[in-house]
């Protein structure tokens, strides 16, 4: 078994009294795509949110790629520039354009010249189809071209790792395929995606595994077809037969 | 043929109810037209109290007979929808008109028909208005204060040259456009400081050395605030930065500050600079008074600043931090190029509202004994040959300061304008 790129251990995280992960254990390995479902509020986005420390934890480890997460804001940097996320409400930079939204994190946190960026950029936006719309400005474009320029803006510091974080929930029913397809097509690359979604369509059709979260706790981890076709825990079961 | 209800205008009498309003509306405007500019009453043939209202009751008329729905005519149409919607928005637009009408005659045979302008001694004023010759002779003093009047071509030439500095940023190519930030932040201050040193302090290539407490006038309302814009805004950014700062230190340092300065009166800071302050130095150790005031000031602005640039990094959504961070962005990366880009955006109103209360403050510099425009005008309306002249003076540095500080709100509008983007 390979050396797994993410790897989570006895991971605790309280809000103030309340306890949002109890003892998670996880452990991704490279090339690997991961999908988290499970009903609101039990941690789902928490848990993403924490393997590149925009939450932190309080008790356990987290590794990603050799190196742990802790106080050491160098580390931190380091892990973020090669983790990419994509958000629930795109988050796009509304001041700066389509293409500065997706040079700019290159040109100053990885330090490319500035034409180097722009090709890379423009290849990128390529790959989610939107680059003739690179010099507008975000609130001109549709929610799904939003949040695929979010993708493309990810992209561009070459993570080795994708987080999703609801990429569609945010979005009108049709813009959700163009957003989907985008992230098919990152899966089919070989990318190492965790993607939290609703989305049991997608994650049939690219997942290797299928975590199921419920109020903190990873209840089942399987593989996708033997999530879908057997699951063994009774909340799952409940939990799929709502939604399928 | 159909009654004409008068008392409820509409479409299908258009010409009769059009005229009769306009004709109406414009006897009562006439009339107080006549009373007020010619002194004649139209209506002196009826009792007193008759005759002062009759405008207003003739005027009310014309007005709701004019208030037609969907007349079609466009002027007519915006006129009832703007000022004539209803009886009471009528009576309100009338008085407005009148008060408007009334008062024209006083302010202008004040300010021009009954005011002189010509000589130079009191004297020569004879007029009941206004004695603008007042102005004439003290301008170089309030545009100057004490500065030496054969050596005041040393601030002219600083100002025009620091003027002509200003538009740089109209002329710079493509290629230059990235180092503006740079050159009006840093580069421009510098040079601004070098030319008020050399040039108009002097003491150095053969110049005059003129000390401060000799300037005076508008020209120092404008090195004031000059200085005191261009430092306070960078403290005050890292203030407000500080205020929100994870690190305890940083943060009520910085809370401290800002309470500190928001809670003193800015006369009592000004005094303390100037009385206080130097005692706590060593005894060789000499600072300008002109220099303790600006960075009393700056100070005293920067927390100011520092909420109102708070406001907008907390107007912010998460996810814009989120999103950043998310990239590998730094503190200090993420906000220069992500948070402060768009709060600044956002507080512009409120950063303009700080500096023109800035430049309305600065007459109070006359605490330590620098006169700038108004602190000029206090000393000439106390000159034993100049008496009884404050009301011209006064009225003088209201329209200097109105024009200073409407021109920078128009700016602060056009910058808001400019850095409009589509959310």
């Amino acid at each position: 078994m390979a050396d797994p790129i993410i790897k989570i251990e006895n991971m605790n995280k309280w809000f103030g009294d309340f306890q949002v992960l109890k003892d998670i254990n996880l452990s991704v390995e490279k090339n690997k795509k991961i999908v988290v479902c499970g009903p609101s509020g039990s941690g789902k986005s928490t848990l993403i949110r924490c393997i590149n420390r925009l939450e932190e934890h309080q008790k356990g480890n987290i590794i990603v790629d050799g190196t742990e997460l802790d106080e050491n804001t160098k580390n931190i940097e380091a892990i973020r520039a090669e983790v990419g996320m994509v958000f629930q409400q795109f988050n796009l930079f509304p001041h700066l354009s389509i293409l500065d939204n997706c040079t700019l994190a290159p040109i100053w946190v990885k330090k490319l010249p500035k034409k180097q960026a722009e090709e890379l950029a423009m290849k990128q936006l390529e790959q989610v189809q939107i680059s003739d719309q690179a010099k507008k400005f975000p609130g001109q474009l549709s929610g799904g071209q939003q949040q695929r320029c979010a993708i493309a803006r990810a992209l561009c510091m070459e993570p080795k790792i994708m987080l999703f974080d609801e990429p569609t929930s945010a979005l009108d029913p049709e813009m959700i395929k163009e957003v989907l397809d985008a992230m098919v097509n990152l899966a089919k690359a070989g990318m190492t995606m965790i993607v939290v979604t609703h989305e049991m369509g997608f994650a049939k059709e690219v997942a290797d595994e299928v975590i199921f979260m419920d109020e903190g706790l990873i209840v089942e981890r399987a593989p996708t077809k033997e999530f879908f076709a057997n699951p063994k825990n009774d909340r799952t079961k409940l939990f799929l037969s709502q939604i399928l | 043929m159909k009654t004409i209800n008068f008392l409820k205008p509409n479409k299908d009498n258009l010409q009769v109810f059009l005229y009769t309003g306009s004709i109406l509306f414009f006897i009562s405007l006439f009339d107080v037209f006549l009373s007020s500019f010619l002194n004649y009453n139209l209506t002196s043939f009826l009792p007193d109290i008759l005759s002062f209202w009759l405008p207003l009751v003739f005027g009310l008329i014309g007005l709701h007979l004019l208030r037609i729905e969907f007349s079609g005519i466009k002027y007519l149409d915006l006129l009832n929808k703007n000022i004539n919607t209803s009886n009471f928005n009528a009576l309100l637009t009338l008085l407005i008109i009148f008060i408007i009408i009334k008062a024209m005659p006083p302010s202008l045979s004040w300010f021009i028909f009954d005011a002189n302008i010509a000589g130079d001694t009191k004297e020569a004023c004879t007029g009941t208005g206004a004695c603008w010759t007042y102005i004439k002779v003290w301008l170089r003093r309030f545009m100057y204060g004490m500065y030496p009047n054969e050596l005041q071509w040393r601030i002219n030439i600083s100002f025009i040259i620091l003027i002509g500095l200003a538009f740089v940023g109209y002329f710079a190519g493509e290629k230059l456009k990235k180092f503006l930030t740079l050159y009006y932040v840093i580069i421009y201050p510098i040079i601004a400081y070098i030319l008020i040193y050399y040039l108009i302090s002097g003491g150095s290539f053969g110049l005059v050395w003129v000390e401060t407490g000799a300037w005076g006038g508008l020209s120092l309302t404008f090195i004031v605030s000059f200085f005191c814009l261009i430092f306070c805004f960078p403290i005050g950014m890292l203030l407000a930065l500080g205020r929100r700062s994870d690190l305890p230190t940083i943060k009520y340092m910085s809370v401290g500050f800002i309470e500190f300065w928001r809670g003193v009166p800015l006369i009592t800071v000004l005094f303390m600079s100037s009385v206080m302050f130097p005692m706590f130095l060593p005894e060789d150790f000499f600072m300008d008074k002109l220099v303790r005031v600006i960075i009393a000031i700056s100070l005293f602005e920067a927390a100011y600043v520092a909420e109102v640039i708070r406001g907008g990094l907390q107007a912010l959504p998460r996810g814009q931090y989120d999103a950043a961070k998310s990239l590998g962005m730094g503190y200090w990366k993420m906000h220069i190029f992500v948070i402060l880009p768009q709060a600044l955006k956002l507080v512009i109103p409120g950063i303009a509202n700080t500096f023109l209360a800035l430049v309305k403050d600065t007459p109070l510099i006359f605490v330590v004994g620098l006169m700038e425009i108004a602190g000029m005008l206090g000393l000439a309306k106390t000159n034993p040959k100049w008496l009884g002249f404050a009301m011209e003076g006064y009225v003088f540095a209201a329209i200097i300061f109105w024009i200073i500080c409407y021109a920078m709100s128009k700016y602060s509008y056009n910058l808001e304008a400019k850095y409009k983007t589509e959310r």
